[in-house]
């Protein structure tokens, strides 16, 4: 494992928003290439790397929408750059269909979606976490996706940084799905010198370019070594269904190694992707699930109701997905009753569902607004009684 | 202990640079745990424009400003907006010459920060002065922590008039001047 | 004598994948010729085999990628060009080429190729143009001419067409041409001055799609439409563009040549950067 340069970190204590913050994490991360379609609330991004990326001699482009975006990065990514573009609802959207021939021709990268409420236009200017399903299930086929849920600028730093190594390691477009309040809130963001920042690059082939090289045969963990165009591999990359030699096919046989692998390559390292941070769960009876900003109003309603002796505790994901089901297994053995707190109809409330037999209580907002912690609190109030 | 700070008035004052340079005197330099939040939208463009800010000595769980106490406001519009919801104990703190009030009572302070900025010769720097006079009226972060934000945040060449400007401010209230 | 002539080895072995040969192309297709002319103005080429790239869309053209022995990206419908434009920005020393069709190019991907030939992305873009949506079986697309029958314009083509040269030209690409899968010594030549060029070159190569449109449109098998392009062309560069609109008659000449060859700042090469 490698470490930060440091011409590229902003070592020392900044007061930044998220979206800065995570601009200043692509960078310490070593991102070289960013493409992207301004939107908002995710426009500062691009913004803050349309000053700095040149100036670390990496490159800036805007193109002309979210599917050229996507496209660049990707071909970016084949140039053996670390890439990232930003977005919003409405251009993740759009990029869909460039994620799906990243995931399908394993292609690392970063796609920052600061959320806002939907459908379509929606709310440009508010807060929503109702695009949790799209990045699991918005491209067509399958796949297993990683995506982060920062609740703070600290975290949209430090999870895009992981955002980069987790794409390097297991080759796909990662995300990292931020909202509009941790994206526009200004924050003390804590920045690491260069040293003590670890940075994963991903695997090379170990032997020189022959014609004997296979651009998609696996090693163990099921990742293939990545060679970069311009290298003298002489390698054909397709989106059509392909064999270990890049070649496409239409043997069914073959499709559903791959689809399989690509998902598999996920799930086997889901207990070192999966991440969340416990509050008071050892001994709850009630624990709220919540994740970016909406966890900020439920740990506040979770310490509010121990205040009043309810023994309740809170389940902040990290990881969105994979989903972290073992620890929702887990909980549903010791605790009575779930509280899922969150900024949609109940995406992942619907996902616990499915790890858990434990009655499951939602409060949720569609979006445009934060949910207060009294809301929270009652929440937990009526699920204790 | 947890406050919460919010600022108005409109496009091109400075209001957001205010809360900004508030906020980052709280968060890194006066050792406590600071949030910002700017309105965001149409409102930042021209006409009505707010900044938000909730300093505590503990981290900062909701981020959301839903009563604030100290309410510094350099418009009509922010005053009639915000003003009369101003919690009971709220401090407002006001320009003179931009706010007209009915009631001037005690939890009303101000002063012409407009005009002593015109007499620095900038009338940008309006909003610092009401950062000084914020500070010196309410002790909401200390006079170090402040002109160490706005060193760090301002650009160099603008760094002195800054730091006169909040120093204007300041004295106003040492001076006595009362509503 | 039997007439059967054996050869072992191809002279364009070395630039074409072999294991993947016989190709997918239907009989009378005219992809063949342009890829060799695209294999050749690579071999000719000053820059290594190693640093170019082809980069291609979906649709029969978007094959193109696939059996030439470079690294070589079959990407997604529409989107060849932000791919390449990526490729090309993030490793300027790669010689990027975007092989793809008229379809591809100027229907679902034509916002991409107005800006890229705007920003003059150091790309090359060869479009093959055989007038329908060929792999899927023959439908319209953006270039089939007025009153073509096609499977999705069964009453003739409502539709005018695009003029490939001429929106290229007026889009800022710094070299523009057209030939045909017929002209190979002149497409071949075009190719190699494209790669030289810095900037946004444009070159479309009309080829017959006998099965999906020739047969549908009185143009006869591939052969036929070959003959047509022999008697119809006109080679003439100096042609005002708005007059080279293609009706694809037996009746109506075809304009071809190079038509455009200027200097423009290259992006990203000094202009706009820190």
């Amino acid at each position: 494992m490698a470490v930060a340069t440091e011409e590229r970190v902003l070592t020392g204590q900044q007061f930044m928003n998220g979206d800065v913050a995570c601009a200043e994490g692509a960078l310490a991360a070593g991102c070289s290439f960013f493409a992207g379609y301004p939107i908002t609330p995710s426009t500062e991004i691009a913004e803050r790397l349309a000053r700095r990326l040149p100036a670390v001699g990496g490159r800036y482009v805007q193109m002309e929408d979210e599917l050229a975006s996507m496209a660049a990065i990707l071909g970016a990514s084949w140039a053996g750059a670390k890439s990232m573009t930003a977005t919003s609802g409405p251009g993740f959207s759009l990029m869909m269909e460039n994620i799906g021939l990243g995931m399908m021709t394993e292609v690392p990268c970063v796609v920052v979606n600061v959320q806002r409420g939907g459908p379509s236009t929606g709310l440009p200017t508010l807060v929503s976490q109702a695009d949790v399903m799209q990045a699991k299930w918005g491209s067509h086929g399958d796949y297993e996706p990683i995506a982060y849920s920062p609740a703070s600028p600290q975290e949209m730093f430090d999870l895009t940084v992981k955002a980069f190594n987790a794409a390097e390691r297991y080759r796909l477009p990662v995300f990292v799905l931020g909202d509009e309040v941790v994206g526009h809130m200004t924050e003390r963001v804590t920045i690491p010198p260069a040293a003590e920042i670890d940075i994963v690059d991903r695997k090379r082939p170990s032997a020189p370019p022959d014609d004997g090289w296979l651009p998609y045969a696996p090693d163990d963990d099921l990742i293939p070594p990545m060679a970069c165009a311009g290298e003298g591999y002489g390698f054909h990359i397709t989106g059509l269904t392909h064999d270990e030699r890049g070649y496409p096919t239409g043997d069914p046989l073959v499709h559903d190694r791959l689809v399989r692998r690509l998902s598999r390559k996920i799930q086997v390292h889901a207990n070192e992707i999966c991440e969340v941070e416990k509050l008071h769960t050892d001994d709850a009876e009630v624990v709220v699930i919540a994740y970016g900003a909406t966890s900020r109003a439920a740990r506040h309603a979770v310490l509010a109701a121990r205040e009043r002796g309810i023994r309740a505790g809170l389940l902040r994901l990290i990881t969105l997905w994979p989903f972290p089901r073992g620890v929702v297994k887990e909980l549903g053995n010791t605790a009575r009753r779930f509280v899922v707190a969150e900024l949609n109809l109940g995406q992942i409330a619907r996902e616990a569902e499915r790890y858990t037999r434990l009655p499951i209580s939602l409060v949720n907002h569609a979006g445009g607004m934060m949910l207060p912690p009294e809301v929270i609190l009652r929440a937990i109030m009526e699920a204790e009684a | 202990m947890r406050q919460e700070v919010r600022l108005g008035g409109f496009g091109g004052q400075g209001i957001v640079l205010a809360g900004y340079i508030l906020g980052k005197a709280a968060a890194l330099y006066d050792g406590k745990e600071a949030v910002f939040m700017q309105s965001y939208g149409p409102e930042a463009r021209g006409g009505a424009c707010a900044a938000e800010l909730i300093i505590d000595d503990e981290p900062i769980d909701y981020p959301m400003v839903s009563n604030p106490e100290l309410l510094v406001l350099m418009s009509q519009e922010a005053f009639s907006k915000y003003g009369s919801a101003a919690a009971e104990g709220a401090q407002l703190i006001v320009d003179t010459d931009l706010v007209e009030s009915a009631t001037r009572e005690d939890w009303l302070h101000d002063i012409p920060a407009t005009r002593i900025a015109e007499e620095l010769g900038n009338r940008m720097v309006a909003n610092v002065i009401m950062l000084g006079f914020l500070c010196a009226t309410t002790g909401v972060v200390s006079r170090e922590a402040l002109e160490e934000s706005i060193r760090t945040t301002v650009r160099p060449g603008l760094a002195e008039l800054n730091l006169k400007a909040l120093a204007r401010g300041f004295e106003y209230v040492s001076a006595g001047a009362k509503v | 004598m039997s007439g059967e002539i054996v050869v072992n080895a191809h002279p364009l072995d070395d630039l074409l994948r072999a294991d993947r040969l016989p190709h997918i192309w239907c009989p009378g297709c005219g992809l063949g010729p342009i890829m060799a002319c695209m294999a050749n103005a690579m071999a000719d080429s000053a820059i290594p085999i190693d640093k170019h790239v082809v980069v291609s869309g979906i649709g029969c053209t978007g094959r193109v990628a696939g059996y030439l022995k470079v690294d070589s990206f079959h990407t997604t419908h529409g989107r060849p060009i932000p791919f390449a434009t990526g490729l090309k920005l993030a490793k300027p020393e790669l010689q990027v080429t975007v092989f793809s069709g008229d379809g591809d190019l100027f229907a679902i991907g034509g916002n991409h190729l107005i800006h890229a030939a705007r920003r003059n992305v150091d790309i090359n873009v060869i479009c093959v143009n055989n007038f329908n949506y060929g792999m899927t079986g023959g439908q319209a697309g953006p270039t089939t001419p007025m009153g073509a029958r096609t499977s999705t314009t069964p009453y003739g083509n409502v539709d005018p067409s695009f003029n490939l040269p001429r929106l290229a030209a007026t889009l800022g690409a710094v070299y523009v041409a057209r030939w045909t899968s017929l002209h190979v010594r002149q497409l071949e030549k075009s190719i190699r001055r494209a790669i030289k060029k810095e900037g946004f070159t444009f070159i479309e190569v009309l080829s017959p799609c006998p099965v999906g449109f020739g047969k549908s449109n009185n143009l006869g098998e591939g052969l036929d439409e070959m003959e047509l392009y022999r008697t119809n062309c006109v080679v003439y560069p100096e042609a005002d563009l708005s007059q080279a609109d293609i009706e694809l008659k037996h009746d109506s000449t075809i304009i071809v040549g190079d038509f455009v060859d200027i200097e423009r700042p290259v992006y990203g090469a000094g202009g706009g950067e820190e």
